[in-house]
């Protein structure tokens, strides 16, 4: 078995009397998309953003590309190679499209601390960030203000800036969330590309897209693990039916 | 854009416009007046780096001010008094040299914003306000309790320092220096404005959560931004001082930080030329109002209000036709 790119072991966290997160221990390996489904509620959220670096676990570790990142803060981990996009959009509003694209490429390369050449003429950060909105879809809408998109092509900016940053794994809450069917399926299709470049930790509500897409799925429910396995394992286990799909899957 | 970069040549023109025509009518007041708005206005384009790009509402720039001030103050006393400066471990002479003055004054307010961003960059908001207002009352008294410099009576230096070349009494000759230095911050901060640290500050103002998402620490933006803007203010603290040939704990005092905040809400917060219409208006209103009544500042706080009320990208995003910054 190949080592897996990023590891959980045994994270709890809680809040008050809540375990939003109870014992999570699950693997991300290279090549793969690693869905984690759950209602609502469930502690998706928490779980990503003890993840990216958001919040900081009560107890356990996270080990990414060999190293335990447990301690480092939001912006180490995505230098260290971690793109994390947004259930709802953390984008410059007030900046255009290219500008937050750009923003990311300039992130990646460690060339912030530039502060005589006009950013927007800079030949490499450009090319990525053009290359990045051109993919998701984005290039005619480069000169627009983030303010002035559709929810959806806010979620596809927020694909393409982490498309700048070249990462080894994407963290993705929701990205079909807004698309619409049409969004939904292109999104599927691109994603399904993505997972050769880097694995995927994808969290959907969209379960069309999760069996599609998804190698592994976990589910989550109340803070804990209930079930990892193939989308075939997960959809005849009768535990996740009980406590999760059943509710949505019923006939 | 197009608009703003009209309106930003004629502001630029504006002064030395206004100090030309002073000189062919003998009007030296009026001279100094322009050369009083200047530096002014260098001190509140040192603070929209912090306060406009930067989101970062500092209530002590006055610090970095009155740090400039004394800088000046202290180095020409000790010149004219022949009297060397100890500072412990070894002693310096005193110096009537504009640019080595300068150069202590940025160095100076530099540091002293250094350490206190890494405290007050540790919060946000209402607490960062308070933190900065605090460390400047901190510096306000202690001048006034400090009796070597003139404590409360503030230091009289006799006679303007120097810069090679020049004849710095002659108040066009000054002037123009100043202007020269504004000239200069001017076009350094309209780069850094365009720069990838620019973009990336500007990015930490409106969402702090992606610049981290892209792998930069919003601290140490914000910590960079807020040194460049102090060593700004700093440097108009050590012209102002040689202005005046005076200085005074009032350098320190939240009073003057409250007005910097003023210069760039009233010309347009994030605008490169806002800081520089905003000192001129409130100079060119004191001078104009203060005839009429001592309670001149009701008129001006009039004035701030309709702004914030009604133009809020100030003057500056009023005349160009946009409420909003940035192109």
């Amino acid at each position: 078995m190949t080592e897996p790119l990023l590891s959980l072991q045994g994270l709890s966290k809680s809040f008050g009397a809540l375990r939003a997160t109870d014992d999570v221990s699950l693997t991300v390996q290279p090549g793969e998309i690693h869905a984690l489904i759950g209602p609502n509620g469930a502690g998706k959220s928490t779980l990503i953003q003890q993840i990216s670096g958001g919040l900081s676990p009560d107890a356990g570790r996270i080990v990414f590309d060999g190293v335990d990142i447990t301690a480092l803060g939001a912006a180490a981990r995505a230098q260290a190679g971690l793109a994390r996009t947004f259930q709802i959009s953390a984008l410059a509003m007030e900046y255009t499209v290219l500008e937050n694209a750009v923003l990311g490429a300039v992130g990646a390369s460690g060339a912030v601390w530039r502060f005589f050449g006009p950013v927007m003429r800079g030949a490499s950060v450009r090319v990525v960030a053009e290359a990045a909105l051109e993919r998701v879809g984005l290039a005619n809408d480069a000169r627009k203000r983030v303010s002035d998109l559709s929810h959806g092509q806010r979620r596809l900016l927020e694909v393409a800036v982490a498309l700048t940053l070249r990462p080894k794994l994407f963290l993705m809450d929701e990205p079909m969330a807004g698309l619409g069917a049409e969004g939904s399926a292109r999104m599927t299709v691109f994603l399904d590309a993505l997972r050769a470049e880097a694995p995927i930790l994808l969290v959907e509500h969209d379960m069309d897209a999760v069996f599609a897409l998804a190698d592994r799925i976990s589910v989550l429910v109340a803070g804990r693990v209930i079930a990892t396995g193939t989308p075939d394992q997960i959809r005849t286990d009768a535990q996740v039916r009980a406590a999760y799909l059943g509710e949505e899957a019923a006939p | 854009m197009q608009r703003e970069t009209v309106l930003n040549t004629l502001v630029f023109l504006l002064l030395p416009a206004v100090a030309a025509a002073a000189l062919v009518l003998d009007e030296p007041f009026t001279i100094t007046l322009a050369t009083r708005a200047a530096i002014l206005a260098l001190a509140a384009v040192g603070l929209n780096l912090a306060l406009g790009l930067g989101g970062l509402v500092s209530l002590g720039h006055a610090v970095f001010f009155g740090l400039g001030g004394y800088a000046m103050g202290i180095l020409a006393s000790h010149a004219q008094s022949y009297v060397s400066l100890d500072l412990g471990l070894f002693t310096i002479e005193g110096t009537k040299s504009m640019p080595v003055i300068w150069l202590v004054a940025v160095v100076t307010s530099a540091l002293a914003a250094l350490l206190i961003g890494l405290l007050a960059l540790r919060t946000a908001g209402v607490y960062f306000i308070m933190i900065t207002l605090a460390f400047g009352q901190m510096f306000y008294y202690f001048a006034i309790s400090w009796p070597a410099y003139g404590g409360e009576d503030g230091l009289s230096i006799y006679v303007r320092n120097d810069f090679p070349g020049l004849n710095t009494l002659d108040p066009i000759q000054f002037f123009a220096l100043v202007f020269v230095l504004l000239a200069a911050v001017l076009w350094l901060m309209g780069r850094i404005e365009h720069s990838a640290f620019g973009l990336a500050l500007g990015a930490a103002r409106q969402n702090a959560v992606r610049v981290e998402t892209v792998g930069l620490s919003p601290f140490r933006l914000r910590l960079v931004a807020f040194v460049i803007s102090g060593a700004v203010t700093g440097l108009a603290g050590a012209l102002f001082a040689d202005l005046n040939r005076f200085v005074s704990p009032t350098m320190f005092s939240w009073q003057m930080s409250g007005e910097f905040i003023v210069f760039v809400v009233l010309g347009g917060i994030g605008r490169l030329y806002g800081p520089v219409v905003g000192a001129c208006l409130f100079v060119l209103l004191e001078h104009m109002l203060s005839g009429v009544s001592e309670y001149w500042l009701i008129y001006l706080g009039a004035i701030l209000l309709f702004v914030v009320l009604f133009a809020r990208g100030g003057v500056v995003g009023a005349l160009v036709g946009q409420g909003v910054r940035h192109d």
